[in-house]
């Protein structure tokens, strides 16, 4: 049986920057991940980031990506990689598969899931023709893996995903035929989408797609203007000539483990759906398991290392690696960061339901402190 | 061809090792390491499996290992998730029909 104080999953922004706060404060962490590489989806955000200078404002995503991983190595953070966790109990007993061949038990005093998120679907005739796929899908292959998945695009969703990845499908060759946003008003960070607008590509607000065409494989995509209450519009039906359609609206978290182990979710459409319930400390309602990250409501890279640092100085503090002072003074520090992150027109919504979240959390969760 | 060899931010495209795949019995070159449907796009080949009763084309979806729709029968094993799974010499893959069939290996283990 293998035994660690702290075990985290997830090796991406949120589960790295956890590690690296619990191994700091003297902790012996696990980080367990799924894939054979660690970063989580770091390493495709070839952009720079936003926020203050404390956020690592203007360095690019996969920068940060190398920083976190150059930290985990020097604080000799053990990574298990390909590493599949399939249940977690609620004494904290993790079952995973490693090298997709064997099977391991894991006993954790602490465990913080930070497994992120997954792209949403929408569905239209034609929708599982080969060339229909995530935003991220397309960022994935274009950044990591150096190909383009297809040639001209029809990007759905004005989001920050969805005008960030049209960007990089420029940057890496692609044209991008156009934007299409079901909203009346466009939704990413005005930066963005503007270096979209200035490099030519139309984009269509008010308009959803009707079918993609094509047999085989994608080969256009009809799309139809929407009124006031989201109807289709007859007669403004539109044929785009594009062989990739990819979607970016939204992310729902990845919350399986955390309904395995039995914590209490509640329901914030705002961050992507059901979420657990956590505290300030971003424990949930079962004790000394804490979430961090896109898993906890889905936001960005800045805010899940933020939040992942909260649940790794948690972790470690109730271990007794803190005093409670301690715990404390470095809490409310990072509180400031978050709540620095959370204002402006995009950032007030998400801190509004965080808030709500945060309330539920209260009630439930009758060990936790509130600082 | 949709390598992308020059990059403003990521660099060109440099020093990799060339392997070769056989997809449905042909021969494709690919980069050593990358996963297997980033190589099948680089090679134009969009379509990974026909669904069971619709007989239904589909190819990568979610990209990171989640969706399982790019699933294909790769050195006589089917439903590998070909967007998280990497490319090997001489490696076989094969188009997917259905659930696939066994061909190498006990999937009784």
């Amino acid at each position: 049986m293998n035994s660690f104080p702290i075990v985290v999953i997830g090796a991406g922004p949120a589960g790295l920057s956890a590690a690296i706060e619990a191994a700091k404060a003297g902790a012996k962490v696990l980080v367990i991940d799924e894939n054979l590489k660690p970063g989580g989806q770091l390493f495709k955000q070839i952009h720079k980031f936003f926020g203050s200078r404390v956020h690592k404002a203007g360095v690019r995503g996969m920068d940060i990506g190398r920083q976190l991983l150059e930290e985990t190595k020097n604080l000799g953070i053990e990574v298990w990689l390909d590493t599949e966790v399939c249940g977690i109990d609620q004494t904290k007993n993790i079952w995973a598969i490693r090298n997709k061949d064997t099977s391991v038990n894991i006993r954790a005093e602490k465990v913080i899931v930070a497994s992120g998120a997954t792209e949403n679907a929408v569905r239209f005739p034609g929708w599982t023709l080969p060339g229909v796929m995530g935003a991220g899908a397309a960022q994935t292959m274009i950044n990591t893996n150096h190909v383009l998945p297809g040639k001209k695009i029809l990007m759905v969703g004005s989001g920050n995903v969805g005008v960030i990845v049209s960007y990089q499908l420029l940057q890496a060759g692609a044209e991008v035929v156009g934007i299409i946003e079901a909203a009346p008003q466009l939704g990413g960070y005005g930066v963005h989408t503007a270096k979209v607008r200035r490099a030519g590509v139309p984009f269509y607000t008010a308009h959803t797609i009707k079918r993609a065409m094509g047999d085989h494989c994608v080969a256009g995509a009809e799309i139809v203007g929407l009124d006031a209450g989201w109807n289709p519009i007859p007669g403004t039906e539109k044929v785009l000539k594009i062989d990739t359609i990819c979607l970016a609206t939204g992310l729902t978290p990845l919350t399986e483990l955390a309904w395995i182990a039995g914590c209490e979710f509640t329901y914030i459409p705002e961050l992507g759906g059901h979420v657990p319930i956590h505290d300030l400390h971003m424990e949930s309602t079962v004790k000394g398991i804490y979430i961090a990250g896109d898993i906890s409501g889905v936001e960005e890279a800045s805010t899940a290392m933020e939040e992942g640092r909260l649940a790794g100085i948690s972790a470690a503090a109730d271990l007794g690696c803190y005093t409670a002072e301690e715990k404390r003074k470095r809490t409310l520090e990072i509180w400031d960061h978050l709540n620095a992150l959370r204002c402006g027109q995009f950032g007030q919504k998400r801190r509004d339901a965080k808030d709500r979240i945060l309330a539920v959390g209260k009630e439930m969760i009758s060990w936790a402190v509130h600082v | 061809m949709t390598r992308i060899c020059e990059h403003p931010i990521l660099g060109d495209l440099t020093g990799v090792d060339q392997v070769t795949i056989i997809v449905d019995g042909k021969p494709y070159p690919a980069h050593e390491g990358e996963m297997i449907a980033a190589a099948l796009l680089a090679n134009d080949i969009k379509t990974f499996r026909y669904t069971a009763h619709q007989h239904r084309p589909r190819g990568i979806y979610c990209g990171i290992g989640r969706c399982t729709d790019c699933i294909m029968t790769v050195d006589g094993i089917p439903n590998i998730r070909t967007c998280i799974t990497p490319v090997r010499d001489g490696m076989v893959i094969e188009t997917q029909y259905g659930v696939g069939e066994w061909k190498r290996g006990d999937h009784h283990e």
